[in-house]
C-alpha cells in the first residue's frame, strides 16, 4: 500500500494531456523459482510442466494471429521455444532428479539463456524473447498470473515498472487512459508510444512501483505528476483542461503574434497519411521509408516503391513531404545491406554510410520518389539521414539532382553537422535536426539503455546549442531548419526549439493539437527568450526547470 | 550416415526469421537431423534454441547430419534452404522481391 502521507508522484511527463482512472499495474517479474526438491511424484510435475508449457505456446500463437507483422514474427519464434524438444529433454531431466516443475523449466531454459548471452549484442533480442518464455512457462506452472499486461474489462491508467515493445504490441491502447512507469526516459518506448498515440504518460517516476491495483490516479503530464485519489477539484481542473484543447485553435502553426511555424507529420507507413491530414499536419516533416524494406530479404524494385509513396504524395497536393532515403543499420539492420557485424553498430556503416555502399539501392530509390513526384502535385523533398560532413550532403544533393529532385537536405544527427552548420546547410536545400540521435551522439548515451535516460533529455543545454548553431545556420543563409525528432512533439520544448531558429516542427500526428496550441499562447520573441533561458543553463532538469519557472 | 556442408547465405546469420523457418523445414523431415559449426559440437535442428545458441553468422560453414530412409533427401532440400536457393517450404520470404 502507498504511504497515505504521499498524496502525489513526481516523474517526467510525456505530452501535455492528463487524465483521470484507476490503476491497472502490469504484474512485475516473477523472482526465481525455489531449488527445494519437489514433494510431488515426478509423474505429477511432468504432467505440470508439459500442460504448462503446451498452454504457454498456444497461448502465444493466438497473440502471434491477433499481432502486427513485425511482432508476429517474434511470438512465432516464441512459441517454437515453448515446444522445444531439446528443451522438453532438459526439464525432463531435471524432474527425474527431483525438481519441481517451476525450478525444472526455469534452469532449461537457463542452459540456453547463457548460451544465447554469449553471442553479445548480437542475440540480446532473443534473449529478450528467451526470457518473457521463461517467465510465462514458470507463471503457469506455479498457477499464478502471467506477469505482463493488464486487461481489467474497463479503461485504466497502465502503471508499469517499464514497457517493452513485446509488451505493448498486443496492448489495447483505446482502454488505457494513461500510463505511468518508474523507468523509461523522455525518448524510451514508452514515451514514444504515449506520443504517437496521444496518451498523457509520466515515465521515470519514482514510487510507481508502489501504486496498488484500483487506487484512482490523476495523471498530468504537463506538470509531470501522478496525484493519488485526486480530490474533486483536481478531477474538474482535468475536465476543464480537456474542454479547452477540444477548443483548440486549428490552421496552421503560428506563433501568438503570426510567426509561421509549419506543422509537419512524421509518418512511417503509407496509411497513416489520412490520420496526419485528419490531424491538420501541413505536410510530412519525415516520411521514413524503412517499412517497404525491412521485411524484405531484397530492396523492393522500383514500381512498388512508386505505388506506396505515390499514396502519401497524394494525401498532400500542393503541400511539402520530406522523404528520408533508407536510413538502415543500427537499431534498423536490414537483411540486403548490412552484411557484416560491427561492433558497435550506432557508430558503424549506417544511414548515407550505407548507401554510399551500395548506391544501387538508392539510385532506386531516388528514381522512385521522383517518378512518384511527377505523377502528383505534392512539393517532394528528400533528405539523407546520417551526415557527419558537408561533403556527404553533397554527394547526396548530387545524386539528387541525377534525377531532378532539387530540394535535398540532411538529416543533423551527428554533432559535427551542427558544429559545421554553415558548411553543411551550404551544400544542401535544407536542414532536419533528428534530435534523438543527435542526443545519442552528443552525450554518448545509448537510446536503447533506460538508466541512461536523463542523458538523452531533449531539453539537454548541450543539445540545444547545436540546435541554435544550425537554426542560426539556417538564418543566415535563408534555409529551412526543421526538427523531426521527439523533441518537436513536446509543446513547452517546441516553443524553445522555434526561439532558437527553428522553421518546421515535424511530430506523431496525434502530438500536433497540443503543439500548435502551445505555439499559439507565445509570441516569436517569448520563444527567443524561453530559449536564452533554457540555453544558458548546464543539465536538463535546470533548463526544464527555468522554462517552466519563467 | 549422410552429411552436407553448407555456408548460410542470409545475412542475418542463423536467427530470428531464418532460424525459424530452418528449423520448421527440420521438423517437417520428419527425421533426426543434426547441425553444427564445421568444428563445434551438433545439435538437434528441431530445437529452435538449440540453433539460436550455435550463433551462426552469415557466411558461417555448418555441417548437417542425419541417417535412415530418406536422409539424403532431406538434407539437399535443408542444405538448399540454408544456401538461400529456391525451395519450396511453403513460405513467402522474399517480400518485396
Amino acid at each position: 500500500m502507498a504511504d497515505p502521507a504521499v498524496h502525489q508522484l513526481t516523474g517526467v511527463g510525456i505530452g501535455r494531456g492528463a487524465a483521470v482512472g484507476p490503476v491497472a499495474r502490469m504484474a512485475p517479474p516473477l523472482p526465481e523459482p525455489t531449488a527445494e526438491p519437489s514433494r510431488r511424484q515426478a509423474g505429477e510435475e511432468l504432467a505440470v510442466a508439459t500442460t504448462a508449457l503446451a498452454g504457454v505456446a498456444a497461448d502465444l500463437r493466438a497473440r502471434a494471429a491477433r499481432a502486427g507483422r513485425e511482432a508476429r514474427d517474434v511470438l512465432e519464434a516464441q512459441a517454437m521455444m515453448a515446444e522445444d524438444p531439446a528443451l522438453a529433454d532438459a526439464i525432463q531431466g531435471g524432474i527425474a532428479s527431483g525438481r519441481t516443475a517451476a525450478r525444472a523449466v526455469y534452469e532449461a531454459f537457463s542452459g540456453y539463456r547463457e548460451a544465447l548471452a554469449a553471442a553479445g549484442e548480437y542475440l540480446a533480442a532473443r534473449v529478450a524473447d528467451l526470457d518473457d518464455v521463461r517467465q510465462r512457462a514458470v507463471a503457469a506452472c506455479l498457477g499464478v498470473p502471467v506477469p505482463g499486461v493488464p486487461d481489467p474489462g474497463h479503461p485504466y491508467v497502465l502503471v508499469a515498472h517499464d514497457l517493452a515493445p513485446a509488451d505493448t504490441a498486443t496492448l489495447d491502447l483505446d482502454r488505457v487512459r494513461a500510463i505511468v512507469t518508474a523507468e523509461g526516459g523522455p525518448t524510451s518506448h514508452t514515451a514514444v508510444l504515449a506520443r504517437t498515440m496521444g496518451i498523457p504518460a509520466v515515465v521515470a517516476c519514482a514510487g510507481a512501483d508502489r501504486l496498488d491495483d484500483g487506487t484512482t490516479v490523476l495523471v498530468d503530464a504537463a506538470r509531470g505528476v501522478v496525484v493519488i485519489e485526486p480530490t474533486e477539484v483536481e478531477r474538474a481542473q482535468v475536465a476543464a483542461a480537456k474542454a479547452t484543447a477540444a477548443a483548440a485553435v486549428v490552421g496552421p502553426g503560428r506563433t501568438a503574434d503570426g510567426h509561421a511555424v509549419a506543422l509537419l507529420a512524421n509518418i512511417g507507413r503509407p496509411e497513416e497519411a489520412t490520420a496526419a491530414v485528419a490531424a491538420g499536419a501541413e505536410g510530412v516533416g519525415l516520411f521514413r521509408t524503412e517499412f517497404g524494406f525491412l521485411d524484405a530479404h531484397n530492396a523492393p524494385d522500383e514500381a512498388s516503391q512508386v505505388a506506396s509513396y505515390r499514396k502519401v504524395f497524394e494525401s498532400f497536393p500542393g503541400q511539402r513531404v520530406v522523404v528520408r532515403v533508407l536510413d538502415a543499420g543500427a537499431d534498423k539492420p536490414l537483411a540486403f545491406l548490412n552484411q557484416a557485424a560491427e561492433p558497435n553498430p550506432a557508430l558503424g556503416v549506417r544511414g548515407l554510410r550505407s548507401l554510399r555502399a551500395t548506391p544501387a539501392v538508392l539510385h532506386t530509390q531516388l528514381a522512385a520518389i521522383a517518378a512518384a513526384a511527377a505523377q502528383t502535385a505534392a512539393q517532394v523533398w528528400v533528405m539523407a539521414p546520417m551526415v557527419a560532413e558537408p561533403e556527404e550532403a553533397e554527394w547526396f544533393v548530387a545524386r539528387a539532382a541525377e534525377h531532378g529532385l532539387d530540394r535535398a537536405g540532411v538529416m543533423v544527427e551527428v554533432p559535427s553537422a551542427a558544429l559545421l552548420a554553415n558548411e553543411t546547410l551550404a551544400a544542401c536545400a535544407f536542414a532536419s535536426i533528428g534530435t534523438n540521435d543527435l542526443a545519442q551522439y552528443t552525450l554518448a548515451a545509448d537510446r536503447q539503455v533506460g538508466g541512461l535516460s536523463a542523458l538523452q533529455d531533449p531539453w539537454h543545454p548541450a543539445l540545444l546549442r547545436l540546435i541554435r548553431l544550425v537554426g542560426t545556420a539556417g538564418a543566415r543563409t535563408g534555409k529551412p531548419v526543421g526538427v523531426c525528432g521527439e523533441a518537436a512533439a513536446d509543446p513547452l520544448l517546441a516553443c524553445v526549439l522555434v526561439g532558437l531558429g527553428v522553421s518546421s516542427l515535424s511530430m506523431a500526428a496525434p502530438a500536433l493539437a497540443d503543439v500548435r496550441a502551445a505555439l499559439a499562447e507565445h509570441s516569436l520573441a517569448e520563444c527567443q527568450r524561453l530559449a536564452e533561458l533554457a540555453v544558458a543553463t548546464s543539465s536538463a532538469a535546470a533548463a526544464r526547470q527555468a522554462v517552466l519557472a519563467s | 550416415m549422410s552429411q552436407r556442408r553448407v555456408a548460410v547465405a542470409a545475412a542475418e546469420g542463423l536467427h530470428a526469421r531464418p532460424a525459424a523457418l530452418f528449423v520448421k523445414a527440420a521438423a517437417g523431415t520428419g527425421i533426426a537431423v543434426t547441425v553444427g559449426k564445421a568444428d563445434g559440437p551438433a545439435v538437434d535442428a528441431r530445437s529452435i534454441l538449440a540453433v539460436l545458441s550455435l550463433d551462426v553468422r552469415h557466411g558461417d560453414e555448418v555441417v548437417l547430419s542425419a541417417e535412415g530412409p530418406g536422409a539424403d533427401e532431406a538434407l539437399d532440400r535443408l542444405a538448399a534452404l540454408l544456401a538461400g536457393e529456391t525451395v519450396h517450404s511453403g513460405q513467402s520470404g522474399d517480400g518485396g522481391g
